[in-house]
């Protein structure tokens, strides 16, 4: 069971991310015990099934970084839980598509990185909206995600709006002009 | 120039620490080789050639003689001795060590310096127009928009990993110096109708393996839209421009792909969702930013009998301000470049003393500030003209006034295979030897405008395709080739050359360039510059004359040879 992050601490997790393999078919395949989360694919084939165990709050979705997050406009309120998933590191999509779950669709459960998810990232990750981030298992120690908390609040006051800080710097403090400054 | 504030610094601060910490975890082991190489790329850090890379940032070319001490001293410190001003507009060095960078990053900081997003697949740094503030032709001051534009990009969490480097320049003259047509989105500062403030916004520009010149998008942004609008261009850039093939992730393809009106459907419906949105710009916010640019407070001068006489009196005096000397907005002032293209030099190299004499000279003549040009040289922006003779009598000790600003010699060149590990061919040394061959200033002079740019390989880090004469680096069987493109141009008619025939080697360019010259004086009319004539009568000729006399100089040897 993997370590994830939230709320600034490390915790346990109790979910399982479900992947189809070459030669899984979404609308069959077997979905493991306890909680839950399914690609976009099994969610959009079996949703009668599986809107039950979402709104139970043991079902999720994962949406890859080609996937548009608006396919799930209508289940946003039913779902505890929607990932993204970081195929690489470098693969930026995922943080537009967090900005657009949180800013323009409203959602407002738990919204989860998941995949290729390194500590250097974790400050532009929760600037985005995400509020659990999740490494790969076994990419770091427990000592090494301890440390790697510190990364949270990399930059105390951004300059731009994002979905943690909704205004720029220059709406949340006020900043000085020149005059009367010390040069 | 912009004075960082508090929040300024601090970030740039927290920046140092974190780097230091990436750094230190690499070292350790604890990064890999590829989870380190997009967060040091961040930070401008290359592996190249000899050693790492630095690039440090220097935003839209804006820099005091402070920054310019300290930035000798790190040449003098932690690499050979020089630094070089880039076609970005930054400050490039070519041999620290990696252990060294946080320490010369912590140094910077002191400075209100950093080398954040200089390089890597972000918004990379803003650029601009040199002469920005004090040109005749402005219609509005670009550099607060650039430094807004700066703090808004700067960390940007949704768009720290795009699917390639994005580079945003600003225009706010009559005549483009910073090149918007080549760059991501080009932003001009406009008057719509009805007299307000604007952008006219340009996407898809970029040179590089697929030149494309930018296309319009809007015609007309408001102002308090600006981070907005970009906003919506970056989004539908982030999630939707290809990542399976680098070569083709620029926007530029993403914007050919759809074509122009899609990609504008699409941005402006990203920008209704955003538009009037907390970034919104106030008036507030400008005039803040606009009031942390410490301007001199210029008042006119009555015209200087004493810059008259010496300019009738002495020649070389003459000469060189009528190459490097540029009218101001205020009379009695005058903005001065100077040339770090003296002959044998690598174009656009610094060594540390004269980063200090620099700093020096912008102190005594030009209100402590400098600009980097993507030319490759250094802006005094205000100097007055009773300054000027003192001024250039000591450029010249220290090897910074030849005469020739925007003339053959001035040659755009990009580091090439004598640092750069992506090059196909040297560049520096094909810079040196035409500079040799055209050593005569008279003949020069006569010669007039013309922009030659080198590139090392395709990356087209020289800006070959714009330059009048463009030469790239191009590998033939593990030989090193150049192929030659003409009529190029950068600014308000931006153009890219058309290559003239089969490539040459390193040692026949000289006489390549005598061709096209010759072919040119023989051809020209009146006054003009090389690229009207081009313009004018076409390629064609300019080919034939030059394959013409590479034929003739083949068979003269060849006979010399029996
Ligand atoms: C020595 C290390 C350098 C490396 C490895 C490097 C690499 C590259 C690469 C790969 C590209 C093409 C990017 C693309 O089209 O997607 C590029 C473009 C560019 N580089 Fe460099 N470069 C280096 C140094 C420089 C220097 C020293 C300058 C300035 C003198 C420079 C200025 C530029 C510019 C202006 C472009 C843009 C071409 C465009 O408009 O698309 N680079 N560089
Ligand atoms: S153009 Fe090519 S050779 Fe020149 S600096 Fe760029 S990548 Fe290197």
């Amino acid at each position: 069971m993997s370590d994830i992050i939230k709320n600034g601490r490390v915790h346990a997790d109790e979910w399982t991310v479900l992947r189809l393999a070459e030669g899984d078919e979404a609308a069959t395949i077997a979905l493991p015990a306890g909680r839950v989360i399914v690609p976009l694919a099994v969610w959009q084939a079996r949703r009668e099934e599986l809107l039950p165990k979402a709104e139970a709050g043991v079902l999720g979705v994962w949406l890859a970084g080609n996937e548009n997050p608006a396919a799930l406009t209508a289940d946003l309120s039913a779902l505890p839980l929607v990932a993204v998933d970081f195929p690489k590191f470098a693969d930026g999509r995922g943080y537009s598509i967090a900005t657009l779950l949180r800013t323009r669709l409203g959602y407002g459960g738990e919204l989860r990185a998941i995949g290729n998810v390194l500590r250097d990232q974790f400050f532009f990750l929760l600037r985005c909206g995400f509020s659990v981030l999740q490494p790969q298992e076994g990419k770091y120690t427990p000592a090494q995600l301890d440390a790697a908390l510190a990364s949270l609040n990399d930059f105390s006051e951004p300059y731009q709006a994002a979905v943690d800080r909704p205004e720029p710097l220059f709406r949340r403090q006020s900043r000085r002009p020149l005059q009367g400054e010390a040069a | 120039m912009y004075q960082y504030d508090e929040y300024d610094q601090r970030i740039v601060d927290e920046r140092v620490a974190q780097f230091a910490d990436q750094t230190r975890r690499y070292l350790a082991g604890e990064l890999t080789e590829d989870e380190f190489r997009p967060l040091r790329l961040q930070n401008g850090l290359y592996i190249q050639r000899h050693a790492p890379m630095l690039r440090i940032a220097v935003p839209y070319g804006n820099l005091n003689s402070k920054q310019l001490r300290t930035l000798g001293h790190i040449a003098r410190t932690y690499d050979r001795g020089y630094g070089h001003i880039t076609t970005r507009q930054n400050v490039q060095f070519n041999w620290p060590r990696l252990e060294d960078v946080p320490e010369i990053l912590d140094q910077l900081a002191k400075v209100q310096m950093h080398a954040i997003q200089t390089s890597g697949n972000c918004i990379r740094n803003v650029t601009s127009d040199p002469f920005a503030g004090v040109a005749a032709d402005e219609i509005v001051d670009p550099r607060p928009w650039c430094e807004i534009l700066r703090q808004w990009s700067t960390f940007h969490p949704e768009f720290a990993f795009l699917p390639r480097k994005f580079k945003i320049a600003v225009n706010g003259a009559k005549e483009d110096r910073a090149v918007i047509r080549v760059h991501d989105i080009g932003l001009d500062i406009v008057h719509n109708a009805a007299g307000e403030l604007g952008f006219r916004v340009l996407v898809g520009g970029g040179l590089g393996r697929t030149p494309i010149i930018g296309e319009e998008v809007a015609a007309f942004v408001p102002w308090q839209q600006i981070l907005n609008y970009c906003e919506a261009i970056l989004r539908v850039y982030n999630l939707h421009g290809r990542r399976d093939n680098a070569y083709k992730a620029r926007i530029k393809i993403l914007v050919k792909a759809l074509g122009v009106p899609e990609f504008a459907r699409q941005v402006e419906e990203e920008f209704a969702h955003l538009k009037d949105g907390p970034s919104t710009l106030t008036q507030a916010e400008i005039d803040r930013v606009a009031g942390r640019f410490n301007d001199p407070v210029l008042s006119a001068l009555a015209q200087d009998a004493g810059y008259r006489a010496r300019l009738a009196e002495d020649k070389a005096f003459a000469a060189w301000a009528r190459r490097n000397v540029r009218n101001h907005r205020v009379q009695g002032y005058a903005s001065v470049v100077l040339s770090l293209k003296p002959y044998g030099v690598a174009p656009g190299d610094l060594t540390a003393d004269q980063f200090d004499a620099v700093a020096e000279l912008a102190d005594r003549y030009a209100f402590g500030e400098v600009r980097s040009t993507h030319e490759q040289n250094i802006v005094l922006a205000s100097v007055r003209e009773a300054d000027l003779f003192a001024l250039w009598q000591e450029a010249r000790a220290i090897g910074l006034a030849t005469p020739n600003i925007g003339l053959l010699t001035d040659i755009i060149s990009c580091p090439g295979g004598d640092f750069c590990a992506l090059a196909n061919a040297k560049s520096i040394p094909i810079a040196n030897a035409i500079q040799d061959r055209f050593d005569n200033l008279d003949y020069l002079f006569d010669i007039g405008e013309l922009e030659i740019n080198i590139s090392g390989c395709m990356n087209a880090c020289g800006h070959h395709h714009v330059g009048h004469i463009g030469i790239l680096g191009v590998d033939k069987n593990g030989e090193e080739f150049y192929q030659v493109t003409i009529g190029g141009d950068q600014g308000n008619q931006t153009t890219l050359g058309k290559v003239i025939g089969p490539s040459f080697a390193a040692a026949e360019m000289p006489d390549v360039i005598s061709s096209l010259i010759n072919n040119f004086i023989d051809n020209r009319q009146d006054d003009e510059r090389f690229i009207d004539t081009v313009r004018r009568i076409g390629v064609e000729s300019f080919k034939t004359r030059v394959y013409a006399e590479r034929t003739a100089r083949l068979e003269a040897k060849e006979i010399a040879h029996v």
